[in-house]
């Protein structure tokens, strides 16, 4: 039945091609259809189950796997591509336009259900390049000038990302023999060739990096979801380098090299990189979706940092963070997409006071603030506690004290961003601003609602969602 | 290897260079996609050279046929861009990209004096010879993804080049 999470997006796509323009008019809803689906999928036993596709749909049965890991991240893909269509309305109008967004959005989302499901390393590979190439049709969606920039810089490091993975893959098959997890687990255990396991493991983990846009491999990342339509930075930024980098790192070094000191060791100090640098970067950007794409790198740096422990604790943390980034960097992008629908600019310089004109939008980025700084009770606050946690248990006292330092940065450039923009007088340019449609109030509000009720009911949904993931 | 053979496979690797270059350097869309089928037939022959003939054989067929004429036919309800235009972005190239040719050659002539010792002797794992085994019965889900891939390159074909057309 797993196949499914592949093939019913496929036919609707198919299926909406070739329907004539009335039909195509409903491409938004379908799309929204497949994002709740995925929703209910995840709480689906007999979805999750994998049982096999009975009768003449039996040639649709593909090897794919899930487990508590994968579910979250199914979970957050349904939620972005959800959120991305109810945001995508007033920056995505002429009706044309609005089937092809539509149609990359079924792509992108086949894409990564794929990297969710695979256990085979080529075929991980095979849908990374979907969703990367739906990405980039995504982001040059505007063909303006910024959008192709964007693009073009995501696609050149996405190559080199695409060739360094190939490389490693080569290797994994020539030691190996075999593509798919369990066979290469097993054959690395007892592989002479430790210098060319060494190599592919390196040369795999630069290719991952380079997706998850941590420092320094970011290059892409901040022209990327800066130039990119509201919607699709919303998505790129709560779920694709998400899915496509940490996701895939993860999966890799749990089901197939292990933790090793030097991997570790690796791990830990790209995560510390880009947390302290991205802050720090943050802080002296003008414009709010460049200061938010430097804020992903850093809480990137964050999830790095709890996987890098090696620990159930740090595992758990960095995926729970995973979670809770996915939210609040969601809603915080949706503000901005609000934020530019009614003023028609992202610089901030040009902003302020906006809260007392745009009062939803003003409360939910004020939550999510709070929440990616660290702030309890809110969702962002258990994950990086964990965080925190599960370095001290690991006996890295120094990184656990520049973590907590680190925050701190965090929440004084998200203190900087809410002054700049929301609070204080609005000046007289503002005076008809009024708060942003339906359409960016309502995923704003849901959003919000996940930060405060995941944070409020943390012990619940840890012992039910998140431990489980470490349970092997 | 003898060294008639390498300096083979090095000839064909630099024109498979040369039909990249051109590829992502040519005005024209469609010499474009010809210079990926020519680019995809000259990495077939070194596959064919280098003893994998299935993968050979995919190259050829998906990559240098079944893409090209898929991106051959999206290309064909587009519209070239104006010659007024064409000039001006073969100006900006040569402006930004000058060096590029250059740098490439002195890489290769650099690496020519550098001698790389590799021990990469693993005997080659056992893979499966007859192409339906391999495609329907070990991969279905990668000839799926490389289904789902196509149509995501026809989808930004349409997107970023259709607007010509209209106007």
């Amino acid at each position: 039945m797993l196949s499914l999470m592949i093939l019913i997006p496929l036919a609707c796509l198919l299926l909406i091609s070739f329907l004539p323009l009335k039909g195509k008019r409903v491409a938004f809803a379908v799309v929204m259809a497949l994002a709740f689906f995925q929703i209910y999928a995840v709480f689906s036993p007999s979805i999750m189950a994998n049982r096999h596709l009975p009768g003449l749909a039996s040639v649709f049965n593909f090897t794919l796997a899930v487990d508590s890991l994968s579910r979250i991240m199914l979970l957050c893909i349904g939620i972005v591509i959800f959120i991305a269509l109810l945001a995508a309305g007033p920056f995505v109008k002429e009706e044309d336009k609005r089937f092809y967004f539509s149609g990359l959005m079924i792509l992108e989302l086949m894409g990564l259900n794929g990297v969710v499901m695979v256990r085979d390393i080529f075929s991980m590979y095979v849908f990374w390049e979907v969703a990367a190439a739906a990405s980039f049709v995504l982001i040059a969606l505007e063909k303006k000038r910024d959008p192709l920039e964007g693009a073009f810089k995501y696609l050149i490091f996405s190559s080199v990302a695409t060739v360094f993975v190939l490389s490693a893959i080569a290797i994994i098959l020539l030691i190996s023999g075999s593509t798919s997890f369990t066979d290469i687990r097993v054959a690395l255990l007892v592989t002479p060739h430790s210098n060319l396991i060494i190599l592919a493991v390196g040369v795999f983990l630069a290719g991952l990096f380079m997706k998850a846009g941590v420092m320094p491999f970011h290059g892409y990342l901040p022209d990327a979801y800066a130039s990119a339509p509201a919607p699709v930075s919303i998505l790129l930024a709560g779920v694709v380098t998400k899915t496509l980098g940490v996701y895939t790192a993860m999966r890799i070094v749990i089901d197939i090299f292990g933790f090793s000191t030097a991997l570790k060791s690796i791990l830990l100090c790209i995560g510390l990189i880009s947390a302290i640098f991205g802050a720090l970067a943050a802080m002296g950007q003008k414009d709010l979706k460049r200061l938010l794409a430097y804020s992903s790198i850093s809480q990137v740096g964050y999830i790095f940092l709890g996987f890098g422990c090696g620990t159930p604790l740090g595992i758990a943390a960095a995926i729970f963070h995973i979670f809770n980034h996915t939210v609040f960097k969601s809603l915080l992008f949706v503000n901005a997409a609000a934020v530019e629908d009614r003023l028609g600019t992202l610089d901030m310089g040009r902003m302020s006071g906006l809260a007392s004109r745009m009062p939803i939008t003003g409360t939910t980025s004020v939550l999510a603030s709070l929440s990616l700084s660290g702030v309890p009770p809110l969702a962002g606050f258990w994950s990086k506690l964990f965080i925190i946690l599960a370095l001290w248990q690991s006996g890295l006292y120094g990184v656990a004290v520049t973590a907590v330092l680190t925050s701190l940065l965090t929440l004084a450039y998200m203190l900087l961003l809410q002054r700049r923009v929301f609070f204080g007088t609005p000046e007289k340019n503002m005076a008809g601003v009024v708060e942003a449609g339906f359409n960016l109030t309502l995923p704003a509000v849901i959003l919000a609602i996940l930060i405060a009720g995941v944070g409020l009911f943390f012990p619940y949904v840890v012992h039910t969602v998140i431990f489980p993931v470490v349970s092997f | 290897m003898g060294t008639q053979a390498l300096n083979m496979d090095i000839v064909i690797l630099f024109l498979m260079a040369l039909a990249a270059l051109w590829t992502v350097m040519t005005r024209s869309l469609l010499r474009s996609a010809i210079g990926l089928a020519l680019t995809s037939a000259m990495l077939t022959i070194l596959m064919f050279r280098l003893h994998a003939p299935l993968a050979a054989v995919f190259e050829l067929s998906v990559c240098s046929g079944l893409i090209s004429v898929v991106f051959i036919a999206t290309i064909s309800v587009t519209q070239p861009m104006s010659q007024e235009k064409v000039l001006q972005h073969m100006r900006d190239r040569l402006e930004r990209f000058w060096y590029l040719p250059i740098l490439l050659v002195l890489i290769g002539i650099v690496l020519s004096f550098v001698s790389f010792k590799f021990n990469l002797s693993v005997p080659l794992p056992e893979i499966e010879k007859d192409p339906r085994v391999v495609l329907w019965n070990q991969r279905p889900l990668d000839l799926l993804g490389q289904i789902i891939m196509l149509l995501t390159g026809v989808f930004g074909i349409i997107i970023l080049f259709r607007e010509a057309k209209q106007k």
